[in-house]
């Protein structure tokens, strides 16, 4: 009887996922009502876990594991499933996407997610990891009549299933070299110099970077970033990011920690690389969800970098970082959704620059975000990076800083160039004016606490100093 | 004191540009009521400021007005304090921030409101980089610069503005960036960013280059010192004359600025070390691009590249470590400052008259705009350094310290003295004399009132400091001393651990 009241905002969402299914079969037209109680239902979990108690619990055979950690990423994971959906709102409608089913498989992924954060075993971790994937595969092909979406889900599919099983062969190969599936017995058994259980963890990375999408595993982000629906987009770019991160954490810091030395050399280099990348492959794209996808790909290599020092700072750094990136993305994508120009959706970049002239707040705020995400201080972007770089530098690797703040400079140049069509060339076209409050309200959020987050930065490191990992 | 005073010089430009932000109304009210408050506020913290020069105490070394409050707990705090050296660069950007304001509403034709915002929130970051006594601060401040300068060549500027305001960007983003690498190195080697404990503590030698060279970066691009001042040109000609001024009057300025303070205070075994680079590197910008600035036909690049020139003798003044180079280059950082901002205007007065920069579409402008003529020969002869204008002055003290240095150096420089006047006077004789190019020139206004102000407050100062630089040398003086003989006995204990 216990153990329920840990599981608590789980089983909520799970009864609360069936009570959707059926009160959408059963009412006609029920979209607007399922997508409100999604939301409500969004809303009561982050509260619910938020109340949870304040020390670790491993439950259920030690295969699940309550703590700071996990509660701080469930609550955002809530949250931001949240904004997405509100913010999203207007888009779904036109564009023939608001089925009953949108905003029910988004809870089951979200469900998953939790899983896969809380989990202290293989097998749970595993299981979240498919529940949120085949979530993400209906996803990405929501728009069913559309020949990009469809692709999109289909290539995501593909590769995400060999990711899948590469993540599971590895498992198996540690399970078999350390006994068991539960993380804390593989910490303890866990030999160094056994080959077998580093190919195992080898194999894990890789399905772990798949999922992160960190460079050479990212070949997906683009096509299905610019492919899939706007709505699943901004989704796709927020969410499943912040389980990634967190499981990414707990596996290299739980039971791979002792085998430090082989796996610092792998994330360094996927650090890197996904920085180079990011910032180089992002110069020429034109369509705007295409370059989120290469810029995302480069914010999800600075955070690896923090996680590559080894140290409760760098994973402090990185968490700090993660947050910031999320109200900057979905600052990005709630300026995205109302890019309207004659009731259609701008996807490229020439498009915007009509919207200094005509929307002067909605320029001020993309601008305010573009300078954040290209780490210009006094905004947060710039905080996210320099939490980094503290710990990068105070770790003694300063190769690996230097990349990265060369790679700043790099990426500069391509939120400069969206900037530069904003204000600096003449207008072309007329924007329409958007009356959606969902959607200004999370712009208006995550502008202004980018823009004023200078003013008492400790906040963030008040939140995150809680947590422990060991 | 514990008056905020510092605080309220810095954000009171912030606040005006939020009363400016949130004024609605009709586009005619709007841009009256935003001229009137950036007017309003630059002026009132161009008062706050001197009064602030009233109250500073010039007999001493020490930080004064110094407030501190806790930012990030237990790591940054935000700390504040102005000693001589900083306290006459805030009265510099206090006053010439009000004339950008003034150029700014004669000249810029649409956004104006914008454009005031920008100059505000410009002032803000730029008084912060002088008043900041933590390391982060100091960076934050330095770099944010970035966002409202890009803006103001990029939206006001000429043809080519978006490559200079890319190029400008880029070049700065890239210096000062390894600037932060050293910022982070040195809080994990000493365990402090507080400028006031670090100026205490010697960072241990073999730490010193690779941080001097990080510094160095930044303040290099930004100076711009030769061979990474190729920005400068592209940016000063295509900004408007408000950003030409602010960026050759201010910005340039913050490079000299961090020299003195953190090259010279922090690593001086690398200062010492690295000087015959710095005087090399100097020497090759005041000669070269002076030769340079002859060839130009467009007024702006002339003058731009000239500022590269003066430049080269503030790093020679600061590097001569004497008290004579150090002063001298402070007072040629100051006039340089008031000479470069006036010619920008100048050249300023006739572009929006006649929508052209390049030289020979002038001529022979002393017919038809006397007052004109006159302002312009008096910044002129101030630029090249004629006794009597504040140009000389910082030019001689800097060569008298170069010369106690390194008499080569001394020589080679003075060269510059002399190619200054060849491209200045020749520029003034084909702007000025001869004969007019074209008949739509005899149509030219001259100088309105609000101008005539402008250059009339700029010509009484460049003068002032020129016949009597007395009060300038009183308020830098201690504290110039206490960071030659600080430099010197830190130099000293360095290289006794060498020997060792």
């Amino acid at each position: 009887m216990q153990t329920i009241i840990y599981i608590l905002p789980e089983l909520f969402l799970s009864s609360a996922i069936m009570m959707l299914l059926i009160i959408g079969v059963f009412v006609k037209k029920s979209f607007k009502l399922v997508n409100f109680l999604t939301i409500l239902v969004l809303f009561f979990s982050a509260v619910l876990v938020i109340n949870q108690p304040e020390e670790i619990v491993k439950i259920f055979n030690e295969s699940y594991i309550i703590d700071r950690l996990s509660i701080i990423m469930k609550v955002l994971t809530f949250l931001f499933s949240l904004f997405v959906l509100i913010s999203s709102k207007d888009y779904i409608k036109e564009n023939n996407i608001d089925k009953i089913e949108y905003p029910i498989i988004i809870l089951a992924s979200v469900l998953g997610m939790i899983l896969m954060i809380s989990s202290n075993d293989l097998i749970i971790f595993y299981l979240g990891l498919e529940l949120q994937s085949i979530s993400l595969y209906i996803l990405a092909s929501f728009k069913k009549d559309d020949e990009k979406s469809t692709e999109a889900g289909l290539k995501f599919f593909v590769l995400s299933a060999l990711a899948s099983g590469l993540l599971l062969y590895g498992s198996s190969l540690v399970y078999g070299f350390t006994g068991s599936t539960n993380f804390d017995i593989i910490s303890q058994n866990l030999d160094q110099n056994s080959t077998g259980a580093v190919f195992g963890i080898v194999f894990i990375i890789v399905g772990l970077a798949f999922k992160i999408s960190a460079v050479p595993f990212h070949m997906w982000t683009p096509d299905v970033y610019q492919g899939s629906p706007t709505s699943v987009t901004s989704f796709f770019a927020l969410i499943p990011k912040i389980a990634a991160l967190t499981v990414f954490i707990r596996f290299m810091y739980i039971p791979f920690i002792n085998i430090f030395n082989q796996w610092q050399i792998i994330i360094v280099f996927l650090s890197i690389a996904s920085m180079i990348l990011g910032a180089v492959a992002a110069i020429g794209q034109n369509n705007i969800k295409r370059l989120i996808a290469y810029s995302s790909i480069g914010h999800m290599g600075y955070a690896l970098a923090g996680l590559a020092t080894g140290t409760i700072s760098g994973i402090q750094s990185s968490i700090i970082y993660l947050i910031i990136y999320l109200f900057m993305n979905l600052g990005i994508f709630s300026c995205i959704f109302m890019m309207k120009s004659e009731k259609k959706y701008c996807e490229t970049i020439d498009d915007l620059s009509g919207i200094s002239r005509n929307q002067p707040i909605l320029a001020l705020s993309f601008l305010i975000l573009l300078f954040s995400l290209a780490g210009i201080p006094p905004l947060a972007g710039f905080f996210a990076k320099f939490y980094i770089f503290m710990a990068v530098i105070e770790a003694k690797m300063y190769t690996l800083a230097i990349i990265g703040l060369v790679t700043t400079v790099v990426s500069a140049f391509y939120y400069l160039r969206i900037i530069k069509i904003i204000y600096f060339d003449k207008p072309k076209k007329e924007f329409d004016k958007i009356y959606n409050w969902g959607l200004k309200f999370s712009l208006a959020l995550s502008s202004i606490l980018v823009l004023i987050y200078f003013i008492y930065p400790t906040i963030l490191i008040d939140i995150i100093s809680s947590i422990k990992i060991y | 004191m514990n008056f905020p005073i510092l605080s309220l010089i810095i954000f009171i430009p912030l606040i005006g540009a939020i009363f400016i932000f949130i004024t609605t109304g009709s586009q005619k009210n709007v841009e009256k009521n935003s001229k009137y408050i950036a007017i309003f506020t630059s002026l009132a913290n161009f008062f706050l400021s001197i009064l602030l020069l009233f109250s500073f105490d010039n007999t001493t070394s020490e930080f004064q007005f110094v407030e501190e409050k806790n930012w990030i707990d237990g790591f940054i705090s935000f700390k504040l304090g102005v000693d001589g050296i900083s306290i006459l660069f805030i009265l510099l950007t206090t006053f010439i921030v009000p004339i950008c304001i003034f150029s700014g509403i004669q000249s810029i034709k649409f956004k104006i409101k914008e454009f005031l915002i920008a100059i505000l929130v410009m002032e803000t970051l730029m008084l912060g980089v002088f008043c900041s006594l933590d390391l982060i601060i100091f960076y934050l401040f330095f770099e944010g610069g970035l966002i409202p300068m890009f803006l103001i060549i990029g939206i006001w500027g000429g043809p080519k503005r978006v490559y200079s305001a890319f190029k400008f960007f880029l070049f700065t983003l890239l210096g000062s960036i390894l600037m932060l690498i050293a910022i982070i190195s040195i809080y994990w080697i000493t365990g402090t960013t507080d400028i006031i404990s670090l100026l205490n503590i010697r960072i241990p030698n073999e730490y010193q280059y690779l941080l001097w060279l990080a510094f160095f970066s930044s303040f290099a691009v930004k100076m711009p010192m030769w061979p990474v001042h190729t920005w400068l040109p592209d940016a000063h000609v295509e900004a408007p004359t408000a950003g030409s001024v602010v960026l050759a009057a201010i910005l340039l300025k913050m490079a000299g600025y961090g020299f003195i303070r953190f090259s010279l205070g922090l690593f001086p075994l690398a200062s010492d070390y690295f000087t015959p680079l710095i005087f090399t590197l100097s020497i090759i910008a005041i000669i070269y691009t002076s030769l340079i600035a002859l060839m130009q036909d467009d007024m702006k690049k002339l003058i731009a590249y000239s500022s590269v020139a003066h430049m080269g003798f503030v790093t020679i003044g600061i590097f001569s470590i004497n008290k004579q180079g150090l002063e001298g280059s402070i007072i040629q950082m100051l006039s340089h400052g008031l000479i470069s901002a006036a010619l920008f205007l100048c050249v300023g007065v006739v572009y929006d008259r006649f929508y052209s920069r390049m030289i020979s579409s002038y001529g022979g402008l002393v017919n038809f705009m006397p007052k004109y003529a006159l302002v312009f020969m008096i910044f002129t002869l101030a630029a090249l350094g004629l006794p009597g204008t504040s140009g000389f002055v910082g030019e001689f003290l800097v060569l008298i310290g170069a010369f106690k240095k390194n008499m080569l150096v001394a020589i080679l420089a003075s060269l510059g003295v002399i190619l200054s006047a060849a491209y200045m006077l020749w520029l003034y004789k084909r702007v000025v004399f001869g004969r007019a190019s074209s008949p739509e020139l005899k149509e030219m206004k001259d100088l309105n009132r609000t101008e005539l102000y402008i250059f009339i407050s700029l010509v009484f100062l460049i003068l002032f400091i020129g016949f009597y630089p007395e009060p300038l040398l009183n308020t830098i003086n201690v504290s110039a001393d206490n960071l030659i003989i600080n430099y010197q006995t830190n130099l000293e204990f360095h290289l006794e651990k060498i020997n060792k």
